[in-house]
């Protein structure tokens, strides 16, 4: 019982995914936040990998999926923090509840 | 010299190439009158359509990740369509804008992301379609840089449009680990219902849900689309949604073939809340954009019905119906664009009097506005009738009595409308308007769209042809 197998990667992966849920309905900065959709797009890659190597050993396509999910997620962190930063500029906050002109 | 590959990918192509055109203006700046550029733009967008009738095949690059067919070359065109009819709109809001260019290049990387994404053949394809499709789009809310909504609404979309493509792609790890494959082609027989599949299937369709604006993930959609400029928000509203829908059809249907019972029951689920809160939120606005949310909410609602039919019948009422909507959401969003770039008014309550100083808009805003409540004999009733004639084949008639019934509730905020142009009397209503060439023009292919659609049955019968499969 020493070996580390496919369900701790994947008990792992998944508290990874529910945590970061729980950051963006919880958290109000919006960095924060960011942060926490990153956690979900990291725990989507651990499971991509761990299929990957202990089901589908002779298969690649996990890993290229990762690493254009990588690149995709740097692009869209880049767009956001830039929406964030002109945010910025006219809120002088990023805290999302500073951010609540249109509301129901 | 194999000449399949640009014969296939023509689309995308033309589209690129057009990008990359606009690109290479910026960064020389010979021109310097923006309504040459605005009119150069025009035209090779309207060459980028008349181009996509021509030299359509079908068949499959790169092992399977890109395939093409004429119902998906079909699909292209009517977003090539929707996306030639926004420019000309947006031509009075841009002639005075110093980043046209800018707009136009991420306007159509969206497009091209959606054209990806419809053409797709796998999961990779299909999640870099998506992100390309919606990336961009985030900047685009964000395109007056200067207004605080716009940024609010910025901020709102990319954010929560991240989180549900992190949700969608958790569903597809999942998916991928129970089936090891990638690729819809192989998809159908691998699906065999068991648990972990059906909660990656539901965690793939809250994804869709989302980008659909279907109703318990609809929250972002108002914001934005009040935050966001016009033309932007007409683009969210007519044409990412129609792609969402096209790839709904090509992609997700096929997914669910193994667990019919199940999907028809989350089908069930969100077409009863969509529609309910579409038109109960669409009842209080006061913003007219907002107002336009709710309602293309509630008429996403009626799209998912005919879907939920799972037949072709049900796919080619529906691709009908969103060109019906095309052509009646745009009548109606450009009249707003004109109101709103001229006098910077975009409540309901501005409109009042609307009819004593432009009569003529007043028509046209009112004949979209009745084409999307579904008043004969405007093309909206036909996509609404054929619709709920689509669903009915399932046999549940208590839905298709629910949707019928939320009709008339919907007849009541478009009429509210129509009443505060024509009978309401206003002490200070919106001086007369005089729009570009572009854009009335773009007006009145709208509305010929309009009539012509709901008078001839042409249109319907080669969907109807191109579709059955």
């Amino acid at each position: 019982m020493n070996e580390i197998g496919l369900t701790h990667i994947l008990v792992i992966s998944t508290s990874l995914f529910f945590i970061g849920v729980y950051g963006f309905l919880t958290r109000r900065n919006m960095i924060t936040m960011l942060m926490a959709v990153e956690l979900i797009l990291n725990s989507v890659n651990i499971n991509f990998v761990a299929f990957n190597k202990f089901l589908y050993p002779d298969k690649l396509d996990g890993v290229f999926f990762i690493i254009f999910n990588i690149a995709i997620a740097a692009a869209e962190a880049a767009v956001a923090i830039a929406i964030i930063i002109n945010l910025y500029r006219s809120h002088k906050s990023i805290d999302i509840s500073d951010a609540d002109e249109m509301k129901y | 010299m194999n000449f399949d590959f640009f014969i296939l990918m023509k689309s995308e192509l033309s589209l690129l190439l057009i990008i990359f055109l606009l690109l290479f203006l910026k960064i020389w700046d010979g021109i310097k009158n923006p309504i040459t550029l605005l009119h150069l733009t025009n035209v090779l967008l309207l060459i980028n359509f008349l181009f996509g009738f021509i030299l359509n095949s079908h068949g499959e690059l790169f092992n399977g990740m890109f395939s093409t067919n004429s119902s998906l070359a079909l699909e292209k065109n009517i977003l090539n369509f929707g996306v030639l009819i926004i420019s000309l709109q947006s031509f009075d809001w841009l002639k005075t804008h110093k980043h046209l260019l800018e707009y136009y290049v991420l306007l159509l990387s969206t497009l091209l992301g959606m054209f990806y994404m419809i053409s797709s053949g796998n999961f990779l394809m299909f999640y870099l379609g998506l992100e390309l499709a919606s990336i961009p789009l985030a900047a685009l809310v964000n395109f007056d840089l200067e207004k605080r909504k716009s940024s609010e609404a910025a901020m709102k979309m990319i954010l929560s449009s991240a989180f549900a493509s992190g949700v969608m792609l958790f569903g597809i790890s999942i998916l991928y680990g129970t089936t090891g494959s990638l690729t819809f082609s192989e998809m159908p027989g691998l699906i065999t219902g068991r648990t972990l599949q059906l909660a990656a299937l539901i965690f793939i369709f809250s994804g869709f849900a989302f980008k659909l604006s279907a109703v318990p993930f609809h929250f972002w959609t108002a914001d934005v689309y009040e935050g966001a400029p016009v033309s932007v928000t007409s683009f969210l509203s007519v044409i990412s949604k129609a792609a969402m829908v096209f790839v709904f059809i090509s992609i997700l249907m096929p997914l669910f073939v193994g667990n019919l019972h199940l999907f028809y029951i989350i089908l069930l689920v969100t077409i009863v809340l969509t529609i309910l809160i579409g038109n109960l939120f669409a009842i209080r606005q006061s913003n007219i954009k907002r107002f336009l949310a709710f309602s293309s909410i509630a008429q996403v609602g009626y799209v998912l019905l005919g879907l939920s039919a799972g037949n072709s019948m049900g796919v080619s009422a529906s691709i009908y119906f969103l060109i019906v909507y095309l052509f009646s959401n745009l009548a109606a969003f450009g009249v707003i664009s004109l109101v709103s770039v001229h006098s910077g008014k975009e409540n309901i309550d501005d409109y009042k009097g609307f009819y004593k100083t432009n009569p003529v808009l007043s028509w046209a805003i009112t004949i979209a506005l009745f084409s999307l409540a579904g008043i004969p004999p405007t093309a909206g009733f036909f996509g609404k009738l054929f619709l709920v004639t689509a669903g009915a084949s399932k046999g549940n008639f208590a839905l298709i009595a629910f949707a019928a019934l939320n009709m008339v509730v919907s007849l009541y905020y478009y009429l509210r409308i129509v009443k505060a142009i024509f009978v309401d009397v206003n002490e200070d209503p919106i001086p007369k308007l005089k729009g570009s060439l572009s854009l009335n023009l773009g007006l009145l292919l709208c509305f010929i769209g309009i009539v012509i659609t709901g008078f001839t049955s042409g249109l319907y019968q080669y969907i109807a042809q191109a579709f059955n499969f």
